[in-house]
C-alpha cells in the first residue's frame, strides 16, 4: 500500500496524504481548472454511470449495488461512502475508444479527382476520477491493443495520451467480482497519477492518497490535506485485504490459456449455447472488448464521404462474413469465440489475458451466464476427459 | 500511410473474365510504400466501402496492379471502374510468401480460382531469378474455362511444369478436369526439398496442404494465403481472428504447420 517504489517523489511535493470531503472537493476544481474533463461515477437512471462531473457533490455518497448474474440494483448504504460500489454498466473504454468515431472525409472534386482529409486528433483533456484496480489493469490493456502495436490507433491515443487517471482501490466487491483471480486487485499499485483508498470508521470518513506521477504530485500540493497517520494507513491497507477475501466469484485455478486451447471441441459449448442469445451485451460491457466495424456514407450529392468507426460484436452474425457466408454460423462458435479470445488467444495477440475480473459480462447478461462458470465447467469437463479410460 | 487511403488513378483496366478484372493504377501524389509478394491492400470505391485485395503484379516504379472479382457491393463498384476513375488505397499489409525461406527448393505453386492472383508476383520474382531456385511448377484449377485467370501466361510459367485443370469443361475444353491435386502426379519435385505456395478456397487448401504433406513435404514449407473478414488491416478491429492469429498482421500468408490445428476446428 505505501511501498516507496510506487510513490513519485516530487521536491517540496506531498507524496501522500490523507484527504477529507472537501479535499475531494477540491481535487475536481483543481483538475477542471488545469482544463480537464473530469469524467467519474454517478448515480443516473437507477445505476452508477461515468458522465462528466462539474463538481464531486455528484459522485454517489451513500450509495453502493447489489450484483448477481444478470441482476444490476442500486442500494442506499448506511454509510455516506463515496467509491463503495463496483463496476457500473459503463466503463472507460466508452470515453478513451468511444463507440463512434469518424476516421476520416475525402471529397471528389468535379473533375473526378478524390482528397482524403484525415480527422484532427481530439482535443480533449480527460480526467478519470475513481478508476478500479480491474478498470486500470483494462486501460493498459488497451493501451496495448490500440497503441502498442506495428500500427497506433490515433482516435484512442489522442484520448489516452495525457489523461489523468485517479485510481481507488476496491472495498466493496461486488458478488460478481474476481480480480483476486485474474491478478488485477483490489490494490492498485501502478499505472495512476492519484491513488486514493476510501476509509469510513468511527475517526470519520476520508481517503489515503497517494501520487503516482509528478503531476500526481503537484495536484496533491494544491489540495487540503493532513499528513498520513498510522491509524489510516493500517486501516486502508485492511480494508482493501479484507475486500480481497470476499471476491464473489473465481476462476478455476488452473492456466486459463492452456484450458481455452485444448477444450476447442468441448461439450459444455453446446450447453451454454442453449442460453446464450448472441446478444453482444458482454462485448459492450467489457472493459477490454475493442472491436469494431466500419461504416461508409455520403451526403446528398455523393461527393462528399466519410469513414466511420463504430464498436461492434463478435456476436454478430455478419462479423466473420465472407464471400459464402459467415465463418462462425451457430451461436456456438460465437460464444466460443468470445471466451477463448478474452481468456486465450488474446495472451498470443496481446501478452496478456483479456479479462481483468470486473464481472461486468456476468452481471449485464440478460440469461445470466457467467464466464467463471463457464471455465470451471470446461475445467471439470478437461479434467474427466483426462481421466476416463 | 496506413489508416487515410491515399488517392490512385485506374490507368488500365483488363477484363479477365465476366466477373474479373485486373486493375493498373498510379498515384496521385504520395504512393504507398513497396509492397511484397502475397502482401495486400486495402481497396476504398467512393463512398461504398473498401475491401482487401493481395498485388498481382508487382511493376517497377510506383503503379500498383490488383486482381478483383466482382462478388459483393464493394467489388462490384471497383470492378465497374473506367480508364480514369479514382480509388483509396491504404497497404501494404500482412506477411509475403517467404521465398527466402523457399531458396534452392523445387517450388510448388498451387491456386484454386481467383487464388492464382495472390501468388502470380511470387511466380514473377521466381522467373526473375532463375538460378536461385530449383523446378518451379504452376498447377492452376478454375471451375470452368470461362473461369481461368491469366491464360496466356501459363505458358511462359513452364519452367518446366504448368497447367490448368477445371471442374466443369465446356464443349471447347481439351484441357484436364478434376480438382488441382490430381496434377501433383505429373509435377517435377523433390518432396523433401520443396516449398508449396498454396492459395484458393480453403477446402482446397486442406486438401492440397494434406496431399503435399502426405508426400512427404515439410508442413512448415506449405505456405498457404488465409482469408477472414477484414476492417482496418491494422490489427485494431477484431474481424480477421483465427484463434491466435490476427491475419491481417500474422497473415495472410502462413505455414501449415500453424494453420494445420486452427483449420481443423470447425467455425474457429
Amino acid at each position: 500500500m505505501t511501498d516507496p517504489e510506487n510513490t513519485v517523489a516530487v521536491p517540496g511535493a506531498p507524496t501522500e496524504a490523507v484527504l477529507d470531503r472537501d479535499g475531494l472537493d477540491e481535487l475536481v476544481r483543481v483538475l477542471v481548472r488545469r482544463g480537464r474533463t473530469v469524467i467519474g461515477p454517478t448515480v443516473r437512471d437507477g445505476a452508477i454511470v461515468l458522465d462528466e462531473l462539474e463538481s464531486a457533490d455528484a459522485l454517489p455518497y451513500g450509495w453502493g449495488v447489489e450484483l448477481e448474474a444478470g441482476q444490476y440494483r442500486v442500494r442506499r448504504r448506511a454509510d455516506q461512502a463515496a467509491f463503495a460500489h463496483s463496476a457500473g454498466p459503463q466503463s472507460w473504454k466508452s470515453f478513451l475508444h468511444p463507440e463512434r468515431v469518424r476516421q476520416w472525409s475525402a471529397e471528389r472534386r468535379p473533375d473526378g479527382v478524390l482528397s482524403v482529409r484525415p480527422e484532427a486528433p481530439q482535443s480533449v483533456s480527460y480526467a478519470f476520477l475513481g478508476v478500479r484496480p480491474c478498470d486500470l489493469r483494462a486501460i493498459r490493456i488497451l493501451d496495448r491493443v490500440m497503441g502498442g502495436g506495428r500500427y497506433r490507433d490515433p482516435a484512442y491515443l489522442s484520448r489516452r495520451t495525457g489523461a489523468f487517471l485517479i485510481a481507488v482501490e476496491c472495498t466493496e466487491p461486488g458478488a460478481t467480482c474476481f480480480c483476486v483471480s485474474m491478478g488485477t486487485g483490489p490494490a492498485a499499485d501502478a499505472g495512476f497519477d492519484l491513488a486514493l483508498t476510501e476509509v469510513v470508521d468511527a475517526a470519520g470518513h476520508r481517503f489515503l492518497c497517494r501520487s503516482g506521477s509528478p503531476e500526481g504530485a503537484a495536484v496533491l500540493a494544491e489540495l487540503p490535506r493532513r499528513d498520513a497517520d498510522e491509524p489510516t494507513r493500517a486501516a486502508a491497507a485492511s480494508a482493501v485485504s479484507e475486500a480481497a477475501e470476499r471476491m464473489g466469484r473465481s476462476m478455476p485455478p488452473v492456466d486459463l490459456r492452456t484450458l481455452m486451447r485444448d477444450t476447442l471441441e468441448a461439450e459444455r459449448w453446446d450447453d451454454v449455447t442453449a442460453r446464450c442469445l448472441s446478444c453482444g451485451n458482454c462485448t459492450m460491457v467489457c472493459p477490454t472488448c475493442f472491436c469494431t466495424t466500419t461504416e461508409d456514407v455520403t451526403d446528398l450529392t455523393g461527393d462528399h464521404a466519410e469513414r466511420w468507426r463504430r464498436w461492434d460484436s463478435c456476436y454478430d452474425l455478419d462479423f466473420s462474413l465472407l464471400h459464402g457466408g459467415p465463418v462462425r454460423a451457430t451461436p456456438r462458435s460465437r460464444y466460443r469465440q468470445w471466451l477463448t479470445h478474452k481468456l486465450g488467444t488474446w495472451h498470443d495477440q496481446f501478452d496478456s489475458s483479456g479479462c481483468v475480473g470486473c464481472g461486468r459480462c456476468i452481471v449485464w447478461c440478460p440469461t445470466g451466464i457467467d464466464l467463471t462458470e463457464e471455465a470451471h465447467a470446461l475445467h471439470q469437463e478437461a479434467t474427466r476427459t483426462e481421466s476416463a479410460p | 500511410m496506413t489508416l487515410a487511403p491515399l488517392p490512385y488513378r485506374v490507368v488500365d483496366r483488363r477484363d479477365e473474365t465476366h466477373d474479373t478484372v485486373t486493375l493498373s493504377l498510379e498515384p496521385a501524389g504520395e504512393a504507398l510504400g513497396p509492397f511484397a509478394p502475397g502482401q495486400f491492400a486495402m481497396m476504398y470505391a467512393f463512398g461504398v466501402g473498401e475491401v482487401p485485395v493481395s498485388v498481382s503484379r508487382i511493376p517497377d516504379g510506383q503503379r500498383l496492379t490488383h486482381t478483383v472479382r466482382a462478388v459483393g457491393a464493394v467489388t462490384r463498384a471497383l470492378w465497374t471502374l473506367r480508364t480514369g476513375a479514382w480509388v483509396g488505397m491504404r497497404g501494404p499489409f500482412g506477411t509475403c510468401w517467404d521465398l527466402a525461406a523457399a531458396r534452392g527448393n523445387d517450388l510448388l505453386v498451387i491456386a484454386g480460382g481467383i487464388g492464382i492472383a495472390p501468388l502470380r508476383p511470387a511466380i514473377d520474382a521466381v522467373l526473375a531469378e532463375p538460378h536461385g531456385y530449383g523446378r518451379l511448377n504452376v498447377l492452376a484449377g478454375a471451375r470452368s474455362p470461362a473461369d481461368l485467370l491469366y491464360r496466356n501466361e501459363f505458358p511462359t510459367w513452364e519452367r518446366p511444369f504448368s497447367t490448368v485443370t477445371v471442374d466443369r469443361p465446356d464443349d471447347d475444353w481439351t484441357g484436364r478436369v478434376g480438382v488441382v491435386t490430381t496434377l501433383l502426379g505429373e509435377a517435377h519435385f523433390t518432396p523433401a526439398d520443396t516449398t508449396a505456395l498454396v492459395c484458393g478456397p480453403e477446402v482446397m487448401m486442406r486438401a492440397t496442404a494434406r496431399d503435399l504433406i502426405h508426400r512427404g513435404v515439410r508442413p512448415d514449407r506449405v505456405q498457404v494465403s488465409l482469408e477472414r473478414n477484414m476492417r482496418c488491416a491494422t490489427g485494431h478491429c477484431g474481424h480477421c481472428q483465427l484463434g491466435p492469429l490476427l491475419l491481417c498482421r500474422d497473415g495472410p500468408v502462413v505455414g501449415y504447420d500453424r494453420a494445420e490445428p486452427l483449420l481443423s476446428v470447425r467455425e474457429l
